[in-house]
């Protein structure tokens, strides 16, 4: 039996009187009255996210970077400078997903992992056992608090509740980089497909820029909203639109792999190499459906009257005002009529890019 | 509970009907809205069709779920809510007025006996 889990803010979220759901042992904020709200301030003005639910690894050691390059599908070595971020997929010998993970690379012989809390146990037995031999060390940060800011207005209601030399800065930080800036490390990340920051700064301090940002007007957001906005952005969930049974070619996640250098073997390569050229495996794709029905995870997808997948995550998309999902079906089905099955009854549905919404398509 | 009246009574399958009108007003409670969390599509009975008391009579769909309704009483739809359908946030946010869903005109012999009283519903969500 294991004891429910509470983040620093969960006393913030209980004075926000939060509606809360079990995650993973977590216990989090779901909403705060209503996702639709929610999920509409971050597209529009700036939201407020509660992540430190989420494992942050610290690797030191001069072993680091070759370590990186065996483990992850990404070649870390494309971050080209201190600061610089790469998101990849972590995989086992058969090409499945143990997790996928942010990696921010702060000195040569320092890196930062952000891992999903639901794969927690297996990730850290998965770095103990294939660590061995690499000169590194693993500090798993439970003292340090994570939150997310993320939307149009989120830089600038950070910057207005910062001290002077964090404002600076922040002023030059660009897309997909940190910086640390007085015991708080800002990252220009995010899982909303908004613009924003990561902030991971020391639990105890934590609740006072909580409540700073709070009263700058940025609105707190639920997981809910969380899962919606990251679901209109294209962003895989692992638990939902992948496991370790699925590779990242079945999940959407293909551009996460280095192929090259050809020299370079990371784990689960060969597996992955041969799925490629099969080129048999299933698709992540993305759907919509104009009825009053609501797509979600695990309903079948069936063409000509045979199944050929299921959805993967589903949500009535706020901004889109219908529903919208992934699925996974068939490699040979991509092409033809679609219909998902929901509560008993077929419905059309429309092949979409799995990116409902882009920012840079504003 | 926000705004209810003493007139309203409840089923444990979370709807309420006011049994002083005829015909009868239905909806869902407060602590169903709740539970579902932002409501988006509502399917609504077809008018004049006759319904059994605990039939199910349309599906609301929430961010978080789909959840069936039912009738509370035997009796004839008589009138449904045609504003929820573009606005079924007003569930949401005003489940005893605005929100609510459908009319039902009572048979003779529909029987309200099994009813909850708001007390009782608050002690049967409270379990």
């Amino acid at each position: 039996m294991s004891s429910i889990k509470f983040t620093s803010l969960y006393p913030e979220h209980e004075a926000l009187h939060a509606k809360f759901v079990e995650f993973y042992g977590w216990k989090m904020p779901l909403h705060y009255g209503s996702a639709i709200a929610e999920h509409l301030a971050v597209r529009q003005h700036a939201g407020l996210f509660d992540v430190s639910h989420m494992t942050i690894v610290d690797m030191i050691g001069a072993g680091g970077r070759h370590f990186l390059r065996r483990l992850l599908t990404r070649d870390v070595d494309e971050i080209k400078h201190p600061g610089g971020a790469c998101y990849s997929c972590m995989c086992n010998d058969q090409g499945g997903v143990i997790d996928d993970v942010l990696i921010y690379y702060r000195q040569p012989d320092n890196y930062r992992l952000i891992f999903n809390a639901a794969t927690k146990t297996r990730v850290l037995e998965w770095l103990n056992t294939h660590s061995k031999g690499y000169s590194i060390g693993f500090q798993i940060r439970h003292d340090l608090s994570m939150i997310a800011i993320q939307g149009p207005e989120a830089i600038q209601k950070v910057m207005s509740i910062v001290s002077p030399y964090q404002m600076d800065v922040l002023s030059t930080l660009k897309r997909f980089n940190s910086i640390e800036e007085q015991q708080i490390f800002f990252s220009r990340t995010g899982y909303t497909g908004e613009d924003g920051l990561e902030i991971i700064l020391p639990a105890q301090h934590a609740i006072e820029m909580w409540q700073k940002l709070i009263q700058a007007g940025v609105q707190p957001c639920g997981l809910a909203a969380r899962d919606s906005l990251r679901l209109e952005a294209g962003l895989m969930l692992n638990g939902q639109d992948m496991d370790e049974h699925i590779s990242p070619l079945e999940c959407g996640l293909d551009w996460t792999i280095s192929w090259k250098p050809h020299d370079r073997e990371f784990i689960g390569k060969p597996s992955l190499i041969q799925q490629q050229q099969e080129n048999q495996y299933p698709r992540l794709v993305g759907l919509a459906l104009d009825a009053q029905a609501i797509l979600r995870h695990d309903q079948t997808v069936t063409a000509f009257g045979q199944s050929v997948g299921h959805i993967t995550s589903g949500i009535f998309s706020p901004l889109l005002k219908k529903s919208i999902a992934f699925a996974r079906i068939d490699a040979d089905a991509q092409t033809k009529p679609l219909n998902v099955e929901i509560r008993g009854k077929l419905y059309p549905v429309e092949t979409h890019s799995t990116r409902f919404y882009s920012l840079n398509k504003k | 509970m926000t705004n209810t009246n003493k007139n309203l009574r409840f089923t444990k399958s979370h709807e309420w009907v006011n049994t002083d009108v005829s015909p009868m007003t239905i909806g869902i409670t407060d602590h169903a809205q709740h539970l579902l969390g932002d409501i988006v599509f509502i399917e609504l009975p077809k008018l004049h069709t006759h319904v059994e008391a605990g039939q199910e009579i349309g599906v609301l769909e929430s961010v978080k779920a789909a959840a069936d309704y039912y009738a509370p009483v035997s009796g004839t739809i008589t009138e449904i809510n045609e504003v929820v359908l573009s606005q079924p946030e007003l569930i949401n946010q005003d489940p005893y007025h605005t929100g609510w869903i459908c009319k039902i005109t009572p048979d003779q012999s529909a029987s309200t006996d099994s009813l909850l009283s708001e007390e009782s519903y608050q002690h049967h969500i409270a379990e």
